[in-house]
Order: structure tokens, then sequence, then C-alpha cells
């Protein structure tokens, strides 16, 4: 037996790994990305003549567990249909056992990408609100994506905004009942309480400890608030940070209770409106008031510079 | 358009991967004479490698000591039924096993006890010399720990064996070609200088043929790592654990 170098060996582990699409009509490019439970790969979808996002399961499943779990994401996206959500075209399962979905390639830049190239912060808060409308969206579905972050979003070329990787969402009964009949899949929807799903930076209190059953909507707006806090960087003014601290609230009850509210507040800040999240002075008060209104300050200042100038001369 | 793969017995659309059932890890405990002694015939040659290397490495041992705690190291697992003990909840058999040979090696040495050479172990043609061989010509690297190391030796280890078992079934099925193809292409020491086309003009085949002929090895060849995998994992979820780390991370 001839030894086999690293080279080789990850040449074969490549080769075991790459998923066998000869039974599909999809046709392999390259890996996008890998997780946990399934690796995304770019396709080639031969019938459409068109790229694809295809995301498949990391091991042929032999207890239907993980196979439950990830036509369960499929469905939750496809019943998603929604601007900022990317849409499922395809599902099944591939030759050698593993099952995939297709969805729309989507061509752009991750939010953090986004971010470091240097955007303005009027642009950040508009995507951010974006998001903000998808994720609500989701919520009015019954749907709580539980891993936001700036990875899981992404900036298309035309300037679109679409959440991605709703790969542990929870679902609320309803939704569940209007994706699947199957009861094996609604035993897979359901995590165990201490279970920690999600990512550390950008994890509400409650699910970080595990807390399941508290999860709601109200785990998805203090992710968004860490978003924004992202998004802000160095740029917070106080009404900013203020929103991002009453999103990131320790208790659910003390942040936005919905993603709606926090967009609305976001547009206040955008439009410089008192937001609900910060209770400004007579100062800050005008101050935002002359900010907002500029071109009019700026005229009566000219007027009133004028008529002192006329006032002078005449005088003289 | 879905269609059959002629060129494999693996299925379609829809028909699951076939995964073997029997866990050497499993029947290592059965009743049956026979079937222990074939768990344990797989046990051994999925782990007789990486442990040589290991204990010559973590333990110093000159190449006759590691030869000789080698056989004896399953000579005492196999007679004292210590796989029995095996609890997969609590780690995986790689872990479990290793952690077994620590204990081995160091009760040994602390018992200053020469092993009789061979023992119950000498029907089995275990090649210590190509170990000898490999270890001489690959130099370890200094930030490898001897645990990572046993762990990327047994990868290398379950690749080759793959890669035998492959050639194989192959012959067996009249298939030489495909593996043929797979040694040139895939086995490669330079695969820049192989293509398909000039595959096909070597072997006298058009290049669509050599195109379906590697799918179906690759098929073929997949299919087999992951069933040497299910024999010497204990449950389906060390299974799938073990399947990500073999097939998900780079070797280091």
């Amino acid at each position: 037996m001839k030894w086999l170098s690293d080279d080789k060996l990850n040449r074969l582990r490549m080769i075991v790994s790459e998923p066998d699409f000869s039974s599909t009509k999809y046709t392999f490019q390259k890996e996008l990305g890998r997780g946990g439970m399934g690796t995304v790969y770019l396709c080639e979808d031969r019938e459409l003549n068109r790229l694809v996002a295809v995301k498949v399961l990391n091991t042929p499943d032999i207890t239907d567990d993980l196979r439950g779990r990830m036509i369960r994401e499929a469905q939750i996206i496809a019943g998603l249909e929604h601007p900022g959500i990317v849409p499922v075209h395809d599902v099944g399962t591939l030759s050698d056992g593993r099952i995939f979905y297709a969805m729309k390639f989507v061509r752009g830049l991750r939010l953090d990408e986004y971010a470091a190239q240097g955007a303005s912060l009027r642009d950040r808060l508009r995507k951010f609100q974006a998001v903000c409308d998808a994720v609500a969206f989701a919520h009015a579905h019954g749907v709580i994506h539980r891993d936001l972050k700036p990875q899981n979003i992404m900036i298309g070329s035309f300037g679109e905004v679409l959440v991605l990787d709703w790969g542990v969402a929870k679902t609320q009964s309803s939704f569940q009942q209007s994706i699947s009949t199957n009861p094996r899949q609604s035993v897979a929807n359901q995590t165990e309480d201490g279970t920690v799903i999600g990512t550390r930076d950008y994890m509400s209190p409650e699910q970080a400890r595990g807390e399941i059953d508290r999860i709601d909507q109200r785990a998805d707006v203090f992710s968004l608030g860490a978003v924004l806090r992202f998004l802000l960087a160095d740029k917070a003014t106080k009404p900013a940070k203020a929103i991002c601290l009453k999103a990131m609230g320790e208790a659910p009850e003390s942040r936005y209770t919905s993603a709606t509210e926090l967009s609305a507040d976001i547009g206040r800040l955008l439009d410089a409106e008192p937001v609900l999240a910060y209770r400004e002075n007579a100062v800050e008060r005008v101050s935002r008031w002359v900010g907002k209104n500029r071109f009019l300050v700026l005229l009566v200042l000219a007027y009133l510079l004028m008529r002192i100038f006329l006032i002078f001369t005449s005088r003289t | 358009m879905r269609f059959m793969d002629p060129d494999t017995d693996i299925g379609g659309p829809l028909h699951k991967f076939p995964v073997t059932n029997h866990s050497a890890i499993a029947n290592a405990r059965s009743d049956d004479q026979v079937t222990r002694q074939r768990a344990l015939d797989i046990i051994l040659t999925s782990y007789w490698k990486p442990v040589y290397k290991y204990i010559r490495l973590k333990w110093q041992a000159s190449n006759e000591d590691a030869k000789d705690l080698t056989q004896g190291f399953f000579a005492n697992t196999f007679e004292k039924d210590h796989f029995a003990n095996y609890d997969a909840r609590k780690a995986s058999f790689q872990t479990f096993l290793r952690t077994c040979l620590d204990g081995f090696v160091a009760n040994e040495r602390k018992a200053g006890r020469r092993l009789k050479r061979g023992g119950d172990m000498d029907h089995y043609q275990l090649d210590f010399a190509a170990a000898e061989d490999e270890l001489a010509a690959h130099a370890l690297s200094a930030t490898l720990s001897p645990e990572d190391y046993f762990h990327r030796e047994w990868v290398r280890w379950m690749f080759t064996l793959t890669v035998d078992a492959f050639r194989r079934r192959c012959e067996e099925t009249g298939r030489s070609i495909h593996f043929q193809l797979f040694e040139r292409y895939d086995l490669n020491d330079d695969s820049s200088d192989v293509s398909y086309a000039s595959l096909a003009q070597e072997f006298g085949l058009d290049p669509a043929t050599v195109t379906n002929y590697l799918a179906a090895a690759r098929r073929d060849f997949r299919r087999i790592v992951l069933e040497k995998l299910r024999e010497i994992t204990a449950t389906d979820e060390e299974f799938r654990t073990e399947a990500r780390s073999l097939l998900g991370v780079d070797v280091k």
C-alpha cells in the first residue's frame, strides 16, 4: 500500500466531501461556505442556465433527523416570500443520500464586508432598516431567526438586503403546521431546553442561557441591536446609542417589542426626529431642530445679517 | 431530468446511501465467536499502524519495543475484552482506544516487563517495516501534539485502506479501468499535467466516458470510505461526528 502524502490526502478528502450532483440538474462549481449541518456550493442550473447556491447536508443521514431539519429549513425559507429573504427554488436528495436545497445565488457583499468598504452611516442605517423589515416579516409569519449577525446578511449588487441562514430558526406552532404535516419534522423542530443556539456576540441573554421556551421575537430584536452596534461602530450619536441599548436590553420586556418598532425608531433617527429610546434635553432638542432645518436656519440668518448690514450702512 | 447512473449500484434519486449496519465496535462484544473475531480483525486492521507510530512518537519507544507494545496492546485488549467497556456517550472510540493505549504502555513501562514477541498476534501480517519507513521518510511537524498526530495518521491510514479496498473491488467487478483513471487523475503526484482529454487519449476513450467513469469511481470511493467509517464507529452520532472530522477538516 502506497504512502499518501498530505496533498493526496486533502484531495481525497475533498473528493469524498464534494456532493455528487450527477442525478440532478446542477453542476458543481465551487464551495461557498461550510456550516455545522450543511455546506453551500455554487452550482450551475443546466436547465435554466443560471447560477444557484445549493446547500447540502454534510453527511448522508441515517436517522432522518438531520434530513428532517434540512427539509424544514427549506420549507421555512420557501414559506417566507419577501424581497429580503432569499428564495428557495428546489429541494431533493442526492444519489449519495444527502438532502439538498437550491436557492438564489446572491452576488454582493456580506454586511460586515459592506461596512468595511466605508459605507456612510446613513446608508448603513437604511440597510439596517431593510434587515429589520425582513425580520419583522418573518416574525409576522411565526418564524424567529435566532442567528442574526452581519455574516448572515447580504447586500446584493443592486443594493438589496437579504437575510440568510435560517438553519436554526424557531417556528411557532401555527406556522409549523402550515409547512409540515409530517409529525417527525415537528419533532425535529423542537430544540431541547438548555441547548444554546446562535452566535455569542449577537445572542440574547435568554438564548445564551439556553432558555429555549423564553425565546420569542425579542431575542431577534436583541440580535438586531447587536448588528446595529456593529454598524454604528464609533460613529454613534447619543440617540443612536440609546436605540442600541434599548434593543439590547437584558430583559426581553425592556427591549423594543418588535423589529418593526426598532425599524421605526431608526427611521425617526434618520429623519432627525425624537426617538423613543432617548429623552433629549432642551439644548439637544434645539440642536436637532437646527440640524434638521439647516437650510431654513441659514436663510433666516442670512436675512438677519442682511437687515443688520442695511441698518448699519443707512446710519453711516 | 433525473436519471439512474448505469455505472453505479448506489441508486438514483431518493435512494439512500447504503450504509452498513454492522459496527465492529458493537460486534466486538458479540457472543458469537466468528462475529467477534471478525470485528476484532477490523479494529486491528484499522488502528495498528497509527498505534505503532503513536507509540514510537509519544512514548519514544525503539522500533522493536514499539512492535511488541503494539501487538501486546491488541492481544491484551482482545483477551481482556476491554472494548466491552467502551461507552459512546463519553468519548469517540478513537479517543477511548488512545486512552487505553496510554494506560497500557504506562503500565508496561512501570512494570518493566519485556513483552513476549508476537504472542497471539502472530497470524496477523502487520507490515511494521513499511510503517518504520514512513516514519523515517516523513518528518513530524513540531507543532503537532501526539494526539493530533495519532488522529492525522489514523485519517491517512483510513484513506490508504480505502484506496486498497477500492482497487480490489474494481478488479473483482471487472472495472479496473475505473481505478486506473482514478489513480491517474486523483492520486497523481502532479495532477496539473493530467486532463480528462489526455486520459481519454491515453486510455482510448472519449472524454465523456472518462468523465462518467471518474464520477462513478469517486462515488464508489466515497461509499467505501463511509462504509469503513461506519464499521469502526459505535453509534450514529459518532459516525456523523467522525465523518465531519474526517471529511470536513484540513490535515495539519
